[in-house]
């Protein structure tokens, strides 16, 4: 992975600049000792490292502001930082960076129930956004997997799903505001308590900019009541397309699930092996839940079955109850571990079109043969968003170069049946060289032009999104 | 001319040697007027990919909206943000085209719970000021890739570019509807009764006042609409009845095209604020004399004044400056229209942002020029 050369000038002013950040900034809210830094050289995505210039933990947006004024004045580069839980790099330093990391801007400024709104410094976790406002009865929608750590900085900045989006959309649906620090230090709101933007929806531009626009600080989220319960069926196919056409069928019939899972014979097999959930042995397996009272739940369950069987599956589970729905989500929500049980994994994030499920996943497997790497899917079937695992040895010379290589085929694959390469982790660093086989360069300038509008001397988080080559006169003028 | 392709509407766009007014079908005719050529989305149509077994819908811009509402409903599916219908409010005629939809974001009472136009919008195919084609986003419900100029585009009203095709996700028509009705409580009571049903668990998909009558719309399957009706009765509210079927419906669709204002003259604002500031905001505007409407539960306020003098604007946004929200003209004469700012003035960093969009966008300030300010 190729990053841009540390600008040298940078480096060596490292000591005025951090002097410059500490006079803004309370005592230990900036990390410069090099053995400290490492904290910080990568995000989730651990195969690059590089440690950062400093690091700096501001406690409120004005700080924020004071830190970005700074670096605009010294030229140097920002790479903003949530959790440090993204899968793609989005978070990765440069030698010359300073990384900004939101950690702790983490109160609940506002919580309004008549209003169905929470306003929150960014830095707080998204599982604890829901904390917040669940003994009321409440809950925030979005729940990417890294639920637990991740901070809703960085879900803005990915615009982050989760198992849950087919019924209530991704970050930027359930995202009305926010604060935001510009480039110069300059400190924007946009959005608030009300409905849609009054004029250019600057909102929606935002929420999954990867921190290359501004550093959101604060966040109003749409909140919203929890249904009365949730109760899946697990339903097992002897076939990819049998299954993908059974998810077709379901949402055509216009129950709408809130999750369809889907999980592929080998992922089937590890997730046994790893968590013994009981799931059958078979070669496609779709998990399918639905939310409200339990006569509705009977309802809806009722109406899925029904599809279900004209598919002839081999197994068909039912829920009663929620020590039935915990075993179904058991061995789903134990894959990832499993298939980490058993090697290095990749994961990767590509979007499809629901009608080409079965071609995809055969040319997957076709490729996992000629790759001679073992590949697991596992993904949210009904909106398209898979997550094929391939599984490398990171000891292995050679072995991170060829995964690389047929993730990328999987992700060209992708695009070439009317999908896109990332649906909900981002582009970060990982995807930036692909972008090319999505969009053209004219697309892509345009693009990088809207750049130039937020940040005209290219300090945010630089190195990302785009490939390289494409915006090294901006970052280099 | 009719331009029926994306080249040759790209090809007009390099050719114009002054501004240009562009027009979808027309029926949305808001804004400062615009002294420009026209140039229409209308001779680009079709449905080029429909996918109702992945929620799919893919057409070109000048496709009429009523086309593509008709094609869904023959698989049991719609466009479920509901844009409205403007032409009785606005006295304006034609057919509204799916482009003008998207490039207003025209997004009706499911908004509060399902989402705007820019929720539903997948993909975008357009044409910027310079004459070059354009894509952004794509047809799967799932998209990170890149920065989102779909939202961006969408509501845009022409402004940053000329959209030549859109992909939309769309959603099953439900099963059944109903409607909870309650006749003559005061706005504050209304926006209490809407605030507890939308925080409730049963899934309130349309929640407003109108004609004195507050409504709360539960759509699914029978069963379960049935169910939440009487749960809402029973523990939510007071004194509401259930209205079901095609009287259901057209209260809906009566407020979707703010039908009450159709036949009566003055202004039209659409205003946008916290849903529980609406009654005061409506109140503190007495000196106008207001009439009001509120839908999305308090949230959006249709308000009727006279058309005279700045017909209400400067009251309005003084407001709407202390509680935050925004205020647009949607019907006035031509003359207040040029002398008000139709769409709400933006904060000095935010209106240099969106110049400095426009620049990129459109650096020879063609499209549309004025129409959403400077």
């Amino acid at each position: 992975m190729q990053m841009p050369t540390p600008n040298a000038a940078i480096l060596d002013r490292k000591d005025q600049i951090v002097k410059r950040l500490q006079s803004v900034l309370s005592d230990g809210a900036v990390v410069h000792d090099p053995i400290q830094t490492r904290a910080y050289e990568c995000d989730a995505l651990t195969a690059y490292k590089c440690p950062p210039l400093c690091v700096v933990l501001p406690s409120s947006t004005a700080e924020v502001s004071a830190v970005m004024r700074i670096c605009h004045e010294e030229s140097v580069p920002v790479v903003p930082r949530g959790a440090g839980t993204s899968l793609a790099g989005g978070a990765l330093p440069t030698a010359d960076s300073v990384i900004l990391g939101v950690a702790r801007l983490n109160d609940v400024l506002e919580t309004d129930y008549a209003n169905r709104i929470i306003r929150v410094q960014s830095g707080r976790t998204n599982l604890s956004v829901t904390g917040a406002v669940e003994e009321e009865g409440f809950f925030y929608a979005p729940d990417p997997s890294s639920q637990l750590a991740c901070a809703i900085a960085g879900n803005i900045a990915m615009n982050s799903g989760g198992a849950h989006c087919l019924k209530y959309g991704v970050t930027t649906n359930n995202l009305m505001g926010v604060t935001m620090v510009m480039a110069d230090g300059e400190v924007v709101e946009i959005g608030g308590a009300h409905l849609d933007a009054g004029g250019l929806d600057l909102l929606g531009l935002i929420c999954g900019s990867e921190g290359q626009l501004g550093i959101v600080t604060e966040a109003t989220l749409r909140i919203l009541a929890k249904p009365e319960g949730a109760r899946p069926v697990l339903v097992g196919f002897d076939s990819n397309e049998v299954a993908g056409a059974c998810v077709s069928d379901i949402i055509k019939s216009g129950i709408l699930p809130v999750a369809i899972e889907f999980m592929d014979r080998p992922c089937i097999r590890a997730t046994e092996a790893f968590a013994g959930a009981g799931y059958p042995d078979c070669e496609a397996l779709l998990i399918i839940e639905v939310e409200g009272s339990d006569a509705e739940i009977d309802d809806q369950l009722a109406r899925i079955v029904k599809i279900a069987r004209t598919h002839n599956p081999v197994e068909l589970r039912e829920s009663t109850s929620a020590e039935e729905s915990a075993k179904i989500w058991l061995g789903r929500k134990s894959a990832f571990g499993a298939m980490g049980q058993i090697n290095d994994y990749m994961c990767l994030d590509g979007t499809i079109p629901v009608s080409e499920l079965p071609l995809v996943l055969r040319r997957i497997g076709e490729m996992s043969k000629d790759y001679g790497l073992d590949v697991g899917n596992v993904f949210h079937a009904g909106d398209g968003n898979m997550h094929p695992l391939i599984l490398f040895d990171a000891n292995k010379p050679g072995d991170l170069e060829k995964c690389e290589a047929f993730g990328a085929d999987i992700l060209k694959l992708c695009v070439e049946v009317g999908g896109c390469l990332t649906g909900e982790h981002g582009v970060g660093v990982e995807k930036r060289d692909l972008m090319v086989s999505q969009y053209n360069q004219t697309d892509l300038e345009i693009q990088l032009a809207v750049k130039d509008v937020f940040d005209p001397a290219w300090l945010l988080n630089p190195a990302k999104v785009f490939p390289l080559a494409s915006t090294e006169t901006r970052r280099a003028s | 001319m009719t331009l029926t392709t994306e080249a040759d509407l790209a090809e007009a766009i390099v050719a114009a040697n002054g501004p240009l007014r562009i027009q979808g079908g027309g029926t949305r005719d808001i804004g400062a007027p615009v002294d420009g050529a026209e140039l229409s989305t209308r001779g680009l149509t079709g449905v080029t990919l429909y996918e109702p077994g992945a929620l799919t819908l893919v057409a070109r811009a000048g496709t009429p909206l009523s086309e593509i509402e008709t094609l869904l409903a023959a698989e049991g599916q719609r466009l479920a943000f509901e844009p409205g219908d403007m032409r009785a409010l606005l006295g304006t005629k034609g057919a509204s085209t799916i482009g003008g939809v998207i490039a207003t974001n025209a997004s009706g009472p499911r908004r509060i719970q399902v989402g705007a136009a820019r929720d539903f919008c997948l993909g975008v195919r357009f044409v910027d000021g310079q004459g070059q084609v354009l894509k952004n986003g794509g047809r799967v419900m799932k998209n990170v890739t890149g920065y989102d100029l779909v939202k961006l585009m969408t509501g845009s009203w022409g402004t940053l570019g000329v959209l030549t095709e859109v992909s939309l996700k769309v959603l099953a028509i439900p099963e059944t509807e109903a409607t909870l009705v309650c006749e003559g409580q005061s706005a504050e009571t209304a926006v209490t009764s809407m605030a507890a049903a939308l925080g409730s668990p049963f899934d309130v998909t349309g929640a407003a006042q109108m004609n004195g009558q507050t409504m709360i719309r539960l759509e699914g399957l029978e069963q379960s609409v049935a169910y939440r009706a009487k749960a809402l009765q029973d523990g939510v509210l007071n004194g509401f009845d259930v209205v079901e079927g095609a009287a259901s419906a057209a209260l809906w669709s009566d407020l979707r095209d703010v039908t009450p204002f159709a036949g009566k003259d003055g202004a039209v604002w659409r205003i946008s604020v916290k849903p529980s500031d609406g009654p005061a905001l409506v109140r503190e505007l007495g000196a106008l004399s207001p009439d009001a409407i509120f839908d999305w539960g308090g949230g959006l306020v249709w308000l009727r004044v006279a058309d005279e003098g700045d017909a209400g604007a400067k009251m309005i946004r003084d407001d709407l400056s202390h509680i935050g929200g925004h205020a647009t003209l949607i019907r006035a004469s031509a003359a207040t229209r040029a002398s008000v700012p139709v769409f709400h003035p933006e904060h000095a960093p935010i209106a240099a942002l969106t110049q400095g969009l426009r620049a990129k966008f459109d650096p020879r300030g063609i499209l549309n020029p004025g129409l959403m300010g400077a």
